[in-house]
């Protein structure tokens, strides 16, 4: 089954993050790199988004377009990547996602077929 | 139909629902909404024709040969399982996992916790879904939509039938253990005074027997069939003749199923030579520590005080620690108790034991009137009849 993972960044987190040292941080995105390398048979695509601040959102349930600034919801947590997997079941998605060594939310969601 | 029959008939069902839900996954290669639907067909055919016709000799062949009819029609366009399910003669055997398997996927940590509960309930142990309603005070369609929004997201998320393998394991029997610990105190808390027609706390035994006959070496399966086992050795003295709930210290232990509390004792130092404590096996240790005292006088408080504290250590918890206070009160007296209770202020405000309790220490304490408050305040909190009438006795509210 296809399942996107959705990376979930809370306000805290990206705040620890930019309080790390030069070093820590570095050792921090190696955690990362070695994530997806241990799991890169199972990873079909997926990005990094940049800041929720950058979102620009288009409602069109409203008549004309409305075109606001932000993402969707504004919120404390924002989603700040995706990553597509392909795996047998939930079980093994739940599996990866339990290492994951960075954001503190991460929503599995499946694709349609 | 007498309850006696219709107990019997609510044991057949429940003796065969889950292994033909295990059958019908294999026959169609694991699609749990199609065979969760086919059992469900088959129990209410045999909820309207067994009362009139009698249990029938095979009552397994028979639920088989109504799911498969009921399949092969249901299944008109899906050609690949109506080619399989007309193929097979029953008896299908399914492996001994299989209903593990079904119990594990009913129990997903995905799902949300009351769909688990309804799910077991209907796949497992084979309820309908009224009746499942009716045992929670709720309503048919609450249940029914709970259980197709599960059964689609199974489908739709792709939650597996199968056993966790062993780094998943242990935290997925927990879940499992949660599930049917929920439908025991379910059972346990609901009173003879509330109009349910079906006693949960059996379904819950049966469920935990099931399970560790299937994983007898889980130290904790045991001890949650423990704890219900004394618990329901015990009901005969729960409640007096009028339906109200007596406290432990009055009971009338002569009402107690002594030989039932023997048996449980023997499964939990069966379960506890294994070494591996936890929580289940910790409450059931405190169980038996009170149903092994002959008289409330008999209790070795100094044994419960110190299991709560292993308890404690493994599963912390306010209300653990609630309990815990109640033992301190009889292990050592009143004013300590209350000490400990005091600490627990901001986390139990809500909830009506905390207060009840309190009352009681303060009572014994000679502060009446604070006393009184908190009975109230307890009252204000319960929804329980039983408890109500017990609580506004105490405070002198009348009934």
């Amino acid at each position: 089954m296809k399942y996107v993972l959705l990376f979930v960044e809370t306000e805290e987190f990206a705040a620890d993050l930019d309080a790390l040292g030069p070093a820590e941080r570095e050792r921090a995105y190696e955690r990362v790199d070695e994530w997806f390398a241990e799991h890169a048979d199972k990873i079909r695509g997926g990005a990094k988004l940049r800041p929720a601040e950058t979102a620009t959102t288009v409602r069109l349930d409203r008549g004309e377009p409305v075109i606001v600034d932000g993402p969707f919801v504004e919120g404390k947590e924002a989603v700040s990547g995706y990553t597509e997997i392909e795996v047998a079941d939930l079980d093994e998605a739940l599996r990866m996602v339990a290492t994951w060594p960075a954001c503190p939310v991460v929503e599995i969601r499946p694709l349609e077929s | 139909m007498t309850d006696a029959s219709h107990d019997r008939l609510a044991r057949v069902i429940r003796q065969h629902a889950g292994r033909l839900a295990a059958s019908l996954m294999h026959v169609t290669g694991g699609d749990f909404a199609t065979a969760e639907d086919l059992v469900q067909d088959a129990v209410l055919a045999a909820l309207r024709h067994w009362p009139a016709e009698g249990i029938p000799e095979r009552p397994d062949a028979w639920l088989f040969t109504v799911a498969r009819r009921r399949g092969l029609d249901a299944l008109r366009r899906e050609a690949n399982y109506r080619t399989k399910l007309a193929q097979v003669r029953w008896p299908v055997q399914p492996g001994p996992d299989e209903r593990l398997r079904l119990i594990f996927t009913c129990c997903h940590p995905a799902l949300p916790r009351s769909a688990r509960i309804a799910l077991t309930l209907r796949v497992v142990c084979g309820l309908t879904t009224a009746q499942i309603a009716r045992a929670f005070l709720t309503s048919e369609a609450t249940v029914a939509r709970r259980i197709s929004r599960a059964k689609r997201k199974i489908t739709d998320a792709g939650i597996p039938y199968r056993i966790p393998g062993d780094d998943q394991l242990a935290a997925r029997l927990t879940e499992v253990l949660t599930v049917i610990y929920l439908l025991f105190n379910e059972g346990y808390l609901s009173t003879a005074g509330t109009a349910r027609s079906r006693d949960l706390t059996e379904d819950a035994e049966w469920l935990a027997g099931l399970l560790h006959g299937l994983m007898p070496n889980e130290p904790e399966v045991a001890g949650l069939l423990t704890l219900i086992r004394l618990h329901r050795a015990r009901a005969g003295g729960r409640f007096d003749p009028a339906g109200g709930l007596v406290l432990l210290e009055d009971q009338d232990r002569s009402r107690w199923d002594r030989e039932a509390i023997a048996d449980a004792t023997r499964l939990l130092t069966g379960a506890a030579r294994r070494r591996r404590p936890g929580p289940y096996q910790l409450q059931a240790a405190i169980v038996a520590c009170h149903a092994e005292a002959e008289r409330w006088q008999d209790t070795d408080w100094e044994q419960i005080l110190l299991l709560y504290d292993m308890l404690l250590h493994l599963a912390p918890s306010p209300v653990t620690r609630l309990h815990r206070a109640i033992a301190v009160r009889y292990a050592t007296g009143p004013r300590e108790a209350l000490a400990e209770l005091d600490a627990l202020a901001g986390e139990l405000r809500d909830y009506h034991l905390y207060h009840a309790t309190r009352a009681e220490l303060l009572r014994r304490l000679g502060r009446p009137g604070e006393a009184r408050a908190a009975d109230r305040r307890a009252l204000e909190l319960t929804a329980n009849p039983a408890e109500q009438a017990l609580l506004r006795q105490r405070a002198g509210l009348g009934s």
